[in-house]
């Protein structure tokens, strides 16, 4: 039966409805089970690298061999033709020539459509600028789903940088099809942007601004922490007086229900304590290693092997 | 005489009730200068509605309400008549189009489209009375007092 993914352009989790996010996971899930190292044999995957990111390169790089297909591609913008003024929609083309799917990450937001209008292969978006990174949200889903056993009716807390952190927007808006009930935990002048609540409003999902992890602790099922940064604050002192309300630590697991399981989408900085490393909550080492599964079922079914 | 102050044309199309001072860029905006054909424009003309109008004739040349209504963001007024052998045969106004294609830049600095050579394309968000667009590369919405026209 056709999956509707065969050739499509994966850039941006909006344009994937509830049906076709389950899929992802289903097939994502089949292939952690059973390992496929023949399924993409023959095909050559383009990696796109106009800015570093190790870790989801490396991700999807080893999807692509694990599954018996090969790789092509640059990981540094200096080797590349990106730095002698050829444009992306250059790039793209002729690189679309060789490979049979790119995957991409670039710094300017859009750059992922653009590409996609380059070439007729499908584009596999690895983050552009601050706009989308699809699979990051796919594999926080897939992740949720199988710490929890369901995805639906979840109680969920964001904690941190909620203002500008472009993973917990994807998130959030994908959990829209799930039920969910958040808590955001964010100083003021980093909480949710306006038109996102709006969203959640509008589609009748609960939700609550919370000041302290200390005050949603005892409610949720996932504790998803992202980073604060530094750079972000204007006042110093502000900054100082902030950080620690946003530290996981032991101590603050106390009255955490059983099932409570702390995601976070790495790299941590001083927001998550490596004692939480050793609990039964931590989870956010899976949560990496499922990025390998999530990144090989969108691979296979963009190529029509799934 | 006020027909004759910008004369009459025979067949093509008269763009009425264009904001004063507007004429220009709508002739920019339709690329009517690339058309070829004969093309004037009347600015400061008294109008009942608008106080001031700019107008626009384009001779033998009969536009598709798709192609004016790129014009909705600067000249919602604007109405257009087609006219052939001197009579108006189709009068229509200007209403807000799918998509408006190569002619909004984007606000976002970080968008592919002020980096390199992108045909812009926006989707407009019928919300009420307020219009907002939506860049259809870095996906970010704006009001449509942010965004400025090429
Ligand atoms: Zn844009």
């Amino acid at each position: 039966m056709p999956t509707g993914f065969t050739g499509r352009d994966i850039i941006s989790i909006k344009e994937l409805n509830k049906k076709e996010i389950l899929l992802v996971l289903n097939q994502a899930e089949k292939l952690k089970r059973a390992p496929e190292p023949e399924l993409l044999k023959g095909c050559v995957m383009g990696s796109c690298f106009f800015e570093p990111s190790t870790r989801t390169r490396l991700s999807f790089e080893t999807a692509m061999q694990r599954l018996g297909g090969s790789v092509i591609g640059f990981a540094d913008p200096g080797v590349s033709s990106a730095t002698k003024g050829e444009t992306l929609y250059d790039s793209i083309r002729i690189i679309g020539q060789y490979a049979d799917v790119i995957t991409m990450r670039h710094p300017l937001d859009g750059a992922a459509r653009r590409a996609a209008e380059a070439t007729e292969k499908p584009i596999i978006n690895g983050g552009d600028g601050a706009n989308q990174h699809p699979t990051q949200t796919l594999l926080d889903l897939f992740t949720i789903r199988e710490c929890q056993k369901r995805l639906t009716n979840l109680s969920i807390a964001m904690v941190g940088d909620l203002k500008y952190g472009r993973t917990v927007h994807s998130l959030a808006q994908a959990l829209i099809h799930f039920q969910p009930t958040f808590y955001f935990v964010a100083p003021d002048f980093l909480q949710m942007p306006d038109h996102l609540l709006e969203q959640l409003r509008e589609a009748g999902i609960k939700y609550s601004l919370k000041k302290t992890i200390e005050e949603v602790v005892n409610k949720v099922d996932i504790l998803y922490l992202t980073r604060i940064q530094k750079e972000r604050f204007s006042d110093i002192s502000e900054y100082e007086k902030a950080k620690n309300l946003y530290v996981l630590d032991v101590p603050l697991l106390a009255k955490a229900k059983p099932n409570l399981r702390v995601l976070h989408p790495l790299p941590r900085v001083n927001e998550l304590s490596p004692a939480v490393d050793s609990t039964p909550y931590a989870y956010y080492f899976e949560q990496a290693a499922n990025g390998l599964y999530v990144r090989q079922a969108l691979l296979g079914l963009v190529l029509g092997k799934l | 005489m006020r027909a004759y102050k910008v004369f009459a044309i025979k067949d093509g199309t008269v763009i009425d009730h264009i904001p004063n001072g507007k004429g220009l860029r709508l002739i920019a905006a339709l690329k009517l200068n690339d058309m070829n054909t004969v093309l004037t424009m009347g600015t400061h003309f008294t109008s009942k509605r608008l106080g001031r109008k700019d107008i626009v004739k384009i001779e033998h040349k009969e536009l598709s309400p798709s192609e004016v209504n790129q014009v909705c963001l600067f000249a919602p007024t604007a109405t257009i008549n087609i006219i052939r052998e001197h009579k108006v045969v189709k009068k229509f106004t200007v209403a807000v189009p799918p998509v408006f294609t190569e002619l909004v830049i984007c606000p976002n600095s970080r968008c592919i489209t002020n980096h390199e050579r992108t045909p812009s394309t926006f989707y407009p968000l019928a919300d009420g009375e307020r219009l907002r667009l939506r860049c259809h590369y870095c996906e970010k919405i704006f009001s449509h007092e942010e965004v400025s026209l090429r």
